[in-house]
């Protein structure tokens, strides 16, 4: 009898295990099926394109491949967007978290009046989105002749509320103060002790910033497609927008591929670093 | 007490690099936030757009409330007929298209993946694959829907017309509703994963032994769900919404990139606020005044979800505490 109701409930788990795993594969294809009809439709024709559905890839990738290099060549060349994009990603990542830790620990290993304010302050403006000051934002960076330059994508970079809040909630549990005393005592500049003692000591939480901060200006295309303005300053998410416009539109089998381009880069690092952008992401990390 | 002086001097003379370590942070605030935050806020008040004819820019001068009274209220005289208002709505509709289904599926998805009876193995990978979509470029993603749903060759026409499900291709980017379904549900798909991980951590971080008590008191599991899980998963539901509502007030990317003109097709109903601001300021008459204005109204809806989001996430527990201790202090004193 009790045998029975036993085997009745291991029956009954087994069904549910089957039929969450079947919803959640559902959900992992859906995941992947644009990306694969992108990547099956950069290895056919135009006219292949234009004329059926298909889901199993052809061999005229590096046809298309050569096609868009030539086509993004008439202009700029397609390297270009990426060194774009990488300079300001790169140079807006290493401000954004250095900053940002060092405002952390501003907060965190010292007492002084307004400390509490200024944290307080701090959680209150990332509440507000950059997007409601753009036009103020726009006006004074063509004031200070700053238009169509990377400066005004890459300093603000170092005011990155959201990244001072992670690094302090982690600097409250791996920053002992004791050691900041014992290396006053043994006589170490306070900048000092900060680049050489506590820095090495949030590694964790620098490397999980450093990805969410490069990854979040690798993407962003508001700021940069409303400031920059020279075809050669252009960043790889403003040549995506182009790709829709007439130079590209005669050929779907470039579009496709010039897509795969883009993605590729974040693709990578994510398959490779996935394990901790999402342990980052449950830390609340991201924020966007 | 000598002691305690010199103490108290070391900790006032070190407490000054507080100061210089706060430093860098509020001033690139100032000049990079607060000020275009300020100047945007004073443009608002002020008439100033460009002369097409001449090229040449008009203003800013001040006009007080103008700007004001064109977005509030229609050219026909009728209240909030107007396309901020249509912007507004157009937003916020999209936003509550995909949050709802994001909630509830990042909700069972959370629930399932911490079921300790019903283990679910790979969801490791699940994971990873779920979430993916979230930091590609949404930029990319936008234009790859603009081919999907392309007409009349895109993929799913073909899909639908040569399976014979359909006898004619749909112009999907040219229906209304259509085009809103298509922007929320890239909005839903890229961001279930991302909410997805933060209820699991949130279920997680809740005590397991009010979940065995619940058990050895033979709650179901639906009982275990809607008086345990749920009420304790309340607050970091609520701020999920509340960021999430933020962040879908100022959605561009994916509207911008992925309707046919670009300007919010068809008609302009999938035309969202920022959009909206970005079209008066750079397009045309290049109207910075009025798209100040627009911001100003946009910035005032995002600061009421943040005040939303402070009073949700405020800690009650202390309050009390306060409140308590004052009735005592009151009490005693009544008693004296």
């Amino acid at each position: 009898m009790n045998k029975e109701k036993d085997g009745g409930l291991h029956a009954s788990i087994m069904i549910q295990q089957i039929i969450r795993n079947a919803i959640c594969i559902f959900l992992c294809i859906l995941s992947l099926i644009p990306f694969w009809i992108m990547i099956v439709n950069a290895t056919r024709t135009s006219v292949d394109i234009q004329s059926s559905f298909s889901l199993i890839p052809s061999h005229y990738l590096m046809e298309n491949w050569q096609k868009l290099l030539y086509q993004a060549s008439q202009n700029v060349p397609l390297w270009r967007y990426m060194v774009n994009s990488l300079i300001i990603a790169g140079g807006s990542t290493v401000l954004s978290v250095y900053f940002s830790t060092m405002t952390a620990y501003g907060v965190t290993a010292y007492k002084f009046r307004g400390a509490s304010f200024a944290w307080a302050f701090i959680m209150a403006i990332m509440m507000i989105p950059v997007q409601v000051s753009s036009i103020g934002f726009f006006r004074f960076m063509y004031q200070i002749g700053w238009g169509n330059n990377y400066m005004p994508l890459i300093i603000p970079a170092i005011a990155a509320p959201a990244t001072v809040f992670f690094m302090r909630q982690y600097m409250i549990s791996a920053l002992p103060l004791e050691i900041l005393d014992s290396a006053r005592i043994d006589g170490s500049g306070e900048f000092r002790t900060f680049n050489t003692i506590a820095v090495p000591l949030m590694k964790p939480a620098i490397a999980t910033q450093c990805i969410f901060a490069f990854i979040g200006s690798w993407n962003n295309f508001y700021t940069p497609s409303m400031l920059l303005t020279s075809q050669a300053k252009m960043t790889l998410p403003m040549f995506v927008q182009q790709m829709r416009g007439e130079r590209f539109r005669s050929d779907h089998g470039i579009i496709y591929v010039g897509l795969v381009v883009t993605i590729m880069p974040i693709f990578i690092v994510y398959f490779l670093l996935s394990k901790y952008i999402i342990a980052g992401v449950a830390l609340g990390g991201v924020k966007e | 007490m000598a002691k305690s002086k010199s103490n108290k001097r070391k900790t006032v003379e070190y407490g000054r690099y507080g100061y210089y370590f706060i430093a860098p942070f509020f001033i690139v605030f100032a000049i990079f936030q607060l000020w275009p935050l300020v100047y945007t806020l004073g443009l608002a008040f002020c008439e100033n757009y460009t002369d097409t004819m001449w090229n040449v820019e008009v203003g800013p001068t001040f006009n007080g409330l103008q700007n004001f009274s064109t977005i509030f209220v229609g050219s026909d005289g009728s209240l909030f007929d107007t396309y901020t208002f249509r912007a507004l709505g157009a937003t916020l509709i999209m936003w509550l298209m995909n949050f709802l289904p994001q909630i509830l599926l990042a909700l069972l998805l959370a629930v399932w993946f911490t079921d300790t009876r019903v283990k679910i193995k790979a969801q490791g990978a699940y994971k990873i694959l779920v979430f993916m979509p979230n930091i590609i470029t949404a930029a990319t993603i936008s234009v790859l829907f603009y081919k999907l749903f392309d007409y009349p060759n895109g993929p799913i026409n073909q899909l639908f017309v040569n399976s014979g499900l359909w006898d004619k291709p749909y112009q999907f980017l040219n229906t209304k509703w259509a085009t809103r379904s298509i922007i929320s549900f890239i909005n839903f798909w890229m961001w279930y994963g991302n909410t997805m991980i933060v209820l699991t951590a949130g279920v997680l971080g809740i005590s397991p032994s009010l979940f065995e008590a619940a058990r050895v008191d033979g709650a179901t599991s639906w009982q275990i769900f809607k008086s345990v899980t749920l009420p304790l998963l309340r607050p970091i539901m609520l701020f999920s919404l509340v960021n999430s509502a933020i962040g879908g007030l100022q959605m561009y990317d994916i509207p911008k990139l992925l309707t046919t003109s670009g300007f919010g097709d068809p008609d302009y109903t999938t035309r969202t606020m920022t959009m909206y601001i970005r079209e008066l300021a750079f397009t045309g008459a290049r109207q910075m005044g009025k798209a100040s204005a627009v911001s100003l109204v946009l910035f005032v809806v995002t600061l009421f979800f943040s005040l939303a989001l402070f009073y949700i996430m405020r800690d009650k527990d202390a309050i009390r505490e306060k409140k308590a201790i004052k009735a005592a202090q009151k009490a005693r004193k009544g008693a004296n």
